[in-house]
């Protein structure tokens, strides 16, 4: 049931405490933190920057402005109402289509106008920040995400986590939704985590729930053959989040939309460890070597080193 | 951004050895031991008057209580700036006096008992019979139930047996159902009726010795003589006979407990509290009474708020509990203290009622909750109606289990109501999110980290350790901040990356 904590050790394996301590106690500064907890502070932060996010369609910040949530809303296609400081994926409401007078969610369940602003009352409230401090709440259009990862996502939106350790891009996996995790991406609910080569965007192991898995659950498609296209940029975009955060330990959640490339979905100053299993190897050997570098290096020259030191294939 | 380690590392050392030298020092010049149990147990009461002074003299008289069966007195003081004070020792009376005093007055008087099974009781005469006058229809309720009572008694001891029996076993007899409308005090009721039949009996008052309660009322009992000198004691809550195992008599005498000349509003409390001593230190402690700062003890405070002490000092305990099973296991819990505010009111309530009134109330909360969320409400007013629900189900559990004889229901009342409300709150949002597991991931976390914390806060060593040695609190401390450097893996994580090592099983790596 339980495995030797040496041979953890010994396969580099980083471990909740010890990244707490000596990676995000150590390169987050803590005033630093509210540019990435607060995603409007994001937005602000990359604002007329190369990095780009997905649309901002209104922030609604008053209980008054519910009232009239009709009017703030996008008259076709589909959006997403999130709070500004929510916290591991809460309390964000995917809306796939405007479906006037209801509204319809990716799995087919339709809402009606009452749920939304219920939902956007208890983002103002706080349910969802973390701390329970009052909050706004974001409506942004919905990611019109690369047809290529169809076949690989169940309801939801593939997205891709980078782990960035100081400017350098160290580990990268996929996460799709699958009907297990209720269209979310978030690996605990169910999702599949697919590792990729840092070198390639090449898919290397996938698991969920822990155990590997060689197909999608819901697609059947083979996990191996998944392949990220502008794989260089992707990590490029990653890497620039360093210089406008300057956070040393930071997680890019990214999304590749149809039309604008790769986009800029939330950054996370506390990035999950289950990235490891989906790569199928331990974060603490890459970290320590990035640690080692004294050079300055821009961007693509961070990312190169990267694509060098860390292939696996 | 890097500090050097070293200075936290010696922080660590010197809280560690400071409480370690503390708490030697304590062992060897006040002789605490540092295991309980192999030494002499003594209880110490303090009495706790307080009364609005007329603005002129003052006279206060108050009982003190004797060497008894099973308890020798050790030593008595008081704690009464301005008041003159006198030891009656005839008559086991403790006397105050002033000459002018105004406003709120609080006055203490501390006993302390050594457990002792040599000791005997000291023999009383009987008090003189009062007349007892009762106006019809009183009058002839008593005489049917002297009637009945002599037929199946022989003498005066075994009729106050049956009468004990009668009073508590068959409260709506009728005749008793009439006289309990004269006198309600059961013990007052039982010495009436004895007088009646010509029997000596007295009202007399006893402390329920009980570690670390504060503000606690006198239990009455009564007393009942035999021909000369011979008496039994009687407890009218349950009718048995004779003195509880876990009570001390504290008035032996059918004399007012407190008399106030001057002053009005009086009344008077008792805190009680058990230590575990050799008989040399708690005689050193005594010749201490100035205490001074090398000796720093909570025995020095008031019995009151070291009786409140006695828990504020276990609150470490639990915190390191949380500490351990988070950081070095990786329990997930549903607030971070919030088990050991729960181990607290198990303490209260005892495990198996807590454990139970917990789940109960929370389950129930949950329910209430479920039906909240269709209200669409903003956050605080749905906590209120949350918080307003708890305690709604608390009165409702708390009446039900007295109707059906449950008095363990009752404790129900000591659960935080504020957190348990929270908890409900969090919980509703986490099962709307994350689904069932989780709730039961998390409220089980909880509840094994309370039931760890509530094992740790009840045990006897502990509990030991943490009040008589303050050091002990240093050591706590120590063990929390160098578990806050742990950067191994947690026990939990052993197996959550279990797959990455069995991939790497067949390979070399």
């Amino acid at each position: 049931m339980l495995v030797n904590p040496f041979k953890l050790a010994s396969l580099g394996i980083l471990g909740m405490n010890e990244r707490n301590i000596k990676y995000i106690a150590r390169y987050n500064e803590r005033k630093l933190y509210p540019l990435v907890d607060n995603k409007l502070a994001t937005k602000r932060l990359l604002e007329n920057s190369d990095i780009h996010v997905p649309e901002l369609i209104a922030t609604i910040e008053h209980q008054s402005q519910i009232n009239n949530l009709m009017t703030l809303l996008p008259s076709t296609g589909g959006f997403v109402i999130k709070p500004a400081q929510g916290s591991g994926g809460k309390g964000i409401l995917v809306i796939q289509n405007n479906a006037n007078p209801n509204f319809a969610k990716p799995n087919g369940s339709e809402l009606n106008i009452e749920h939304l602003q219920h939902h956007c009352s208890n983002i103002l409230a706080g349910l969802y920040s973390l701390g329970g401090k009052v909050d706004k709440a974001i409506i942004e259009r919905l990611i019109n995400f690369d047809q290529l990862f169809s076949d690989y996502s169940y309801e939801g939106v593939p997205d891709i986590r980078i782990i960035i350790f100081k400017g350098y891009p160290v580990m990268a996996m996929m996460r799709l939704s699958t009907e297990a995790s209720d269209g979310k991406a978030n690996l605990h609910q169910g999702a599949v985590g697919v590792g990729l080569d840092i070198a390639n965007g090449q898919a290397l192991h996938a698991v969920q729930f822990g155990k590997p898995v060689e197909y999608h659950p819901d697609t059947q498609q083979k996990l191996s053959e998944l392949k990220v296209p502008n794989w260089t940029d992707m990590l490029e975009l990653a890497a620039k989040c360093y210089e406008k955060t300057q956070l040393g330990y930071l997680g890019a959640d990214i999304v590749l939309d149809v039309e604008k490339g790769p986009l800029l979905l939330e950054l996370n100053a506390r990035p999950g460890l289950s990235i490891q299993i989906a790569n199928g190897c331990g974060l603490k050997p890459r970290l320590k070597m990035i640690e080692k570098q004294q050079q300055t290096r821009t961007a693509i020259e961070r990312v190169l080193f990267s694509q060098q030191a860390f292939s696996l294939l | 951004m890097q500090y050097a380690r070293w200075p936290f590392y010696a922080l660590i050392g010197v809280l560690f050895v400071t409480g370690l030298v503390m708490s030697i020092y304590r062992h060897l010049t006040f002789q605490v031991p540092f295991l309980p149990g192999e030494t002499l147990t003594t209880w110490s009461i303090e009495a706790r008057v307080e009364f609005t002074a007329d603005n002129g003299p003052v006279k206060i008289k108050l009982a003190r209580p004797s060497s008894q069966q099973g308890y020798a007195v050790l030593s008595e003081s008081s704690a009464s700036s301005g008041y003159g004070v006198a030891y009656l020792d005839n008559e086991n009376i403790l006397e105050w006096s002033i000459r002018q005093a105004q406003g709120e007055q609080t006055l203490f008087y501390r006993v302390d008992f050594l457990h002792d099974q040599l000791q005997n009781d000291i023999e009383s005469t009987p008090p003189a019979i009062p007349p007892v006058s009762l106006a019809e229809p009183y009058l002839t309720a008593a005489e049917q139930i002297n009637q009945q009572l002599l037929s199946i008694s022989a003498d005066s001891i075994s009729y106050a047996q049956q009468l004990f029996q009668l009073l508590t076993t068959q409260q709506n007899q009728q005749n008793l159902a009439l006289l309990r409308d004269e006198e309600s005090e059961p013990a007052k009721l039982a010495v009436k009726l004895l007088n009646h039949a010509g029997i000596a009996a007295s009202v007399i008052h006893a402390v329920k010795l009980e570690d670390g309660r504060r503000r606690q009322p006198l239990v009455p009992l009564v007393k009942v003589w035999q021909s000369g000198q011979n008496s039994v004691i009687f407890d009218p809550a349950t009718g048995k006979r004779g003195k509880p195992q876990d009570m001390l008599l504290w008035q032996q005498q059918d004399m007012p407990m407190l008399e106030v000349m001057g002053g009005f509003d009086s009344k008077v409390s008792f805190s009680i509290i058990k230590h575990q001593e050799t008989i040399a230190s708690a005689i050193k402690a005594q010749q201490n009474v100035q205490q001074s700062l090398v000796n720093f003890s909570i025995h020095s405070l008031p019995l009151e708020e070291q009786a409140l002490f006695k828990t504020i000092l276990l609150l470490p305990v639990g915190a390191l509990i949380v500490c351990m099973l988070r950081i070095l296991v990786g329990l997930r819990t549903s607030g971070t203290f919030m088990p050991v505010l729960i181990a607290l009111a198990f303490i209260q309530t005892s495990l198996v009622t807590g454990l139970v009134g917990f789940t109960l109330i929370v389950f129930t909360g949950l329910l209430l909750r479920s039906y909240l969320s269709h209200l669409n409400l903003l956050l605080v007013a749905r906590i209120s109606a949350v918080i307003i629900s708890v305690i709604a189900i608390i009165t409702l559990f708390s009446l039900l289990s007295y109707q059906i004889g449950l008095s363990e229901g009752l404790k129900v009342t000591f659960f935080p109501m504020i957190i348990l409300s929270w908890t409900i709150e969090r919980m509703s949002v986490l099962w709307e999110e994350e689904g069932a597991k989780e709730v039961v991931i998390q409220g089980g976390g909880s509840l094994l980290t309370a039931v760890i914390a509530y094992l740790a806060m009840t045990n006897e060593f502990i509990r030991h350790l943490t009040f008589n040695f303050l050091g002990v609190q240093l050591i706590l401390l120590a063990a929390i901040l160098a578990l806050g450097n742990y950067t191994g893996y947690r026990l939990f994580e052993l197996a959550r990356f279990k797959s990455l090592v069995e991939r790497y099983a067949g390979k070399s790596v």
